[in-house]
């Protein structure tokens, strides 16, 4: 069985594991609370573009180096920004234990070199233009900025081409010292791992993260503004789309909501990929090219998505198909055998997704870092199973009675 | 479970791979995988792109959707429910050589969600009140590829790579998609789903003896049918421009290559992979890392039986468009002049470390498995795989490219201006 280990060092950092000597590879990951809810409008995407600058260079390694070193170890390693956090993470053979902590712990105290930080402006730039050109051409971001407000949750994780033509280097070391000290970092992994030996590597190359000061004090957003390169419209103006994209946002659960599981669940009878209501009525038929919806869980609240894509023409017939699905939901619930079929599902996927440990890191590493709690996979299957009729019915009045925010791009 | 880290490191020692050609025309590769919790399998039929009529493109597809919307004694709905509850993770989709389908599931769903199969490919119910509705499926697929500039170029690229026998896609044109009936469908649904070519390969917590009876009891008395050799290549050197007012410009390229199965195969693979596998890889570091012009730049190979291609992909704004195509293809053009051991060795421990991770698989394995015998008529042992990886030499690599220089370019771009090719 797989072991549960934790530990927290002297300067505040976290340390977790989910050990099992039978896995024939090893995942490891920092997981650091910076993202783009914790920035300020001159900090616009700067959790994001500080993700890539963490792989340029350090006091012992050039950006070379890093790249090449990460390649050398063979697995695969990437990092990603959202929200709420930014995660850097590699799953390697076990044998090369020592050298990914080494590295991975390295890039966590970057140089952020001034050349470096210009060349890599422009790949940035190229990041968010690539977006502008697939579909739905930013409206999930419209979604969010519009419902969140653009500031806090509903800040663009890439942040604007203006506000990255703006930044500075010295706003990004600053942000750095400010996101990057030991509480705000969990250091997660999973599969065939020393912890001991990883604890006692930790706590001599992380001693000095404690040091990490900012010394910029900015002054608090303007409310009442909107920052540069934002449009509030709920249209997305999109002249050569030859499909409609429809984006509704709502309120959902929060990561710590007790709700989260019948939410996921109600999420699958409504609008899974396959099997669904969304999908006999819209995708079966042909109507909809897309007809999905999901719950998206941030630590203190959450959201509920439904995504719409077909031909222009049928948009309006398709709007009120989803509506009636979901108002039938809502008065009337799920039958049992809608709720077994997808407790079955959901049940397998975690059970299949478990035997790699490059799968757990996410949610154990996340799941710490945010709420202090681990979740191993017989409590994952006790949740799903352990959820009813009833409880699904109270979750889809919760969040499913109002109308939500729309947007379109068209 | 296995029994310590030690032993199970070695996949070789506890996972041999069988093969078993049935009466029927079928054969059947088992790899068991007793460490795992789950089983998985793909079939494999002879009913790909290639073997549609030519007027006819989309039908393979079409046909492949068909089958799936009820069969044997269930309805589309209850297909669905059984899969679901039975906790498959399913997928399905047709190639220019091949209609697959495949599922990974908790161990013991597998005999079941066997016979499941065997149902959906020998006994479909093809329902002709429900062509209209596949049919409006696979537009809405077009459609959604014309707002995807990266799916357009690359699918544009190959057909001009392989010509528009081989190089067509999956999903048809509305032409073509308009002008199918139910005839077509009955039809090609009669001369390939059968055993004639047909491959199963189960990969997990499986036993070689049970898998080979369940697939007889299954598939042992399905008809059989001799399958035509793959048509020819029929691509062209040539450069297209596709108008748009994108934010990027999309740049698609292709040039010749050898197929999997040519001995010279994976001296081929690792230039490839010294190009652009990795964030050390040549593409990467020279393009994105040390320029900065594009966020998105690779290249990779790909296999027909018959033929082979690289296909690359860069996406860049339209001001820096031109420099990055000439520094991308410059650096394909310079790759043998300057190879270094250390960049050999890099391919070959990520390569290594990727076959050993597969052993936490089996839906992985299962599709390997059904690949590699298509390609070159037998399984291709973990251990062999590692040995050939392992005896490739810098110079084999660096010969492979100097005798071959990319050539006969065939690109496309998508954006607000044309580039000098």
């Amino acid at each position: 069985m797989p072991k549960f280990q934790q530990a927290t060092l002297a300067n505040g950092l976290r340390i977790v594991a989910e050990t099992d000597p039978r896995n024939y590879s090893m995942s490891l990951g920092y997981f650091v609370q910076a993202g783009s809810r914790n920035e300020l409008d001159p900090q616009s995407g700067l959790s994001h573009f500080l993700e890539h600058m963490m792989f340029k260079g350090t006091q012992r390694r050039s950006a070379e180096d890093v790249n090449r070193e990460l390649d050398e170890l063979g697995g695969q390693s990437n990092a990603y920004t959202s929200e709420e956090q930014t995660v850097y993470y590699a799953t390697v053979l076990p044998k090369f234990q020592d050298r990914i902590v080494d590295l991975l712990t390295d890039m966590m105290s970057p140089i952020l070199d001034g050349d470096e930080f210009e060349t890599e402006r422009n790949v940035i730039l190229e990041e968010i233009a690539k977006y502008e050109d697939q579909p739905p051409f930013g409206g999930f971001e419209r979604a969010m900025e519009i419902y969140f407000s653009p500031r806090g949750l509903g800040r663009r994780v890439l942040g604007t081409s203006e506000s990255i033509e703006a930044m500075t280097a010295e706003r990004m070391r600053d942000y750095f010292k400010q996101r990057y000290r030991p509480e705000n970092i969990v250091l997660a992994a999973s599969g065939n791992v020393d912890f001991d030996a990883l604890v006692g590597e930790i706590d001599k190359r992380t001693a000095s993260w404690a040091d990490r000061v900012a010394a910029e004090t900015l002054p608090a957003d303007d409310a009442d503004s909107i920052p540069e390169g934002i449009e509030l419209s709920h249209r997305v103006v999109t002249p050569d789309a030859v499909q409609a994209y429809c984006i509704q946002i709502g309120n959902g659960p929060s990561s710590g909501s007790s709700q989260r599981h019948a939410a996921r669940l109600l999420a699958t009878i409504l609008g899974d990929e396959g099997g669904s209501r969304f999908f006999w009525d819209l995708i079966d038929t042909g109507r909809a090219e897309v007809a999905t919806c999901w719950p998206q869980e941030f630590s203190d609240c959450g959201a509920w998505f439904n995504y719409l894509v077909c031909v222009p023409d049928d948009l309006e017939s398709n709007q009120r198909f989803m509506r009636e699905i979901i108002h039938s939901v809502v008065e009337k619930g799920v039958t049992k055998e809608e709720l077994e079929q997808a407790v079955n599902k959901t049940a397998a996927g975690y059970i299949m997704q478990s035997e790699r440990p490059s799968n757990r890191l996410f949610s154990i590493g996340s799941r710490w870092l945010i709420h202090n709690e681990y979740v191993d996979l017989d409590q994952s299957l006790t949740n799903i199973r352990s959820v009813d009729q009833a409880a699904i019915a109270e979750v889809a009045k919760t969040y499913l009675s109002e109308e939500p925010t729309e947007i379109l791009a068209l | 479970m296995s029994t310590s880290t030690q032993s199970s490191a070695d996949p070789s020692s506890q996972s041999e791979i069988t093969t078993h050609p049935l009466p029927c025309g079928m054969t059947v590769l088992v790899q068991p995988m007793p460490w795992l919790r789950t089983a998985a399998f793909t079939l494999s039929l002879r009913s790909g792109i290639q073997t549609e009529p030519e007027n006819r493109a989309g039908l393979a597809s079409m046909v492949c959707e068909m089958v799936q919307r009820g069969a044997g004694s269930f309805s589309s709905r209850d297909l669905v429910a059984m899969q679901d509850n039975l906790g498959m993770d399913r997928n399905s989709g047709v190639s220019t050589a091949t209609s697959s389908f495949g599922a990974a599931m908790p161990a013991e769903s597998f005999g079941e969600a066997l016979n499941l199969y065997a149902d959906i490919v020998r006994r479909p119910h093809l329902p002709a009140d429900q062509i209209e509705d596949a049919r409006m499926m696979m537009i809405q697929e077009l459609r959604a590829i014309e707002d995807e500039p990266t799916q357009r170029v690359m699918k544009r690229v190959r057909e001009l790579h392989y010509g528009s026998r081989l190089g067509r896609g999956n999903q048809g044109t509305m032409e073509s998609l308009a002008a199918i009936n139910s005839d077509d469908i009955r039809q090609f649904y009669q001369a390939t789903y059968h055993a004639g070519g047909a491959i199963l390969t189960v990969a997990g917590r499986v036993e070689a003896d049970t898998v080979v009876q369940l697939a007889q009891e299954a598939f042992g008395d399905w008809r059989t049918e001799d399958v035509d050799d793959a048509p020819l290549p029929s691509g062209a050197p040539v450069y297209e421009h596709i108008q748009a007012a994108s934010s990027q410009t999309h740049i698609a390229f292709a040039f010749p290559s050898i197929p999997y199965g040519h001995p010279d195969y994976f001296a081929m693979r690792a230039g490839i992979g010294i190009l652009s596998d990795g964030m050390s890889s040549r593409l990467f570091d020279r393009v994105r890392e040390k320029r900065g012009l594009c966020y998105t730049v690779s290249a990779s190979c790909h296999s027909l039986i018959n033929a082979g291609g690289v296909f690359g992909y860069a996406g860049t704004t339209p001001a820096r468009a031109q420099e990055t195509l000439d520094v991308t293809l410059g650096e394909i053009r310079n790759l043998p002049s300057d190879l270094e051991q250390s960049e050999l060795d890099r391919w070959k421990v990520r390569i290594e470390s990727g076959l050993i991770m597969e052993q936490e698989s089996s839906a992985s394995r299962a599709s390997s498995l059904a690949s590699d015998f298509y390609q070159i008529g037998r399984a291709m042992p973990t251990a062999e795989l590692s040995e050939i990886i392992e005896a490739l030499t810098l110079d084999d690599v660096k010969g492979y490219w100097e005798k071959h220089p990319p050539s006969d370019y065939r690109i496309v771009t998508l954006g607000p201006e044309k580039l000098n090719v």
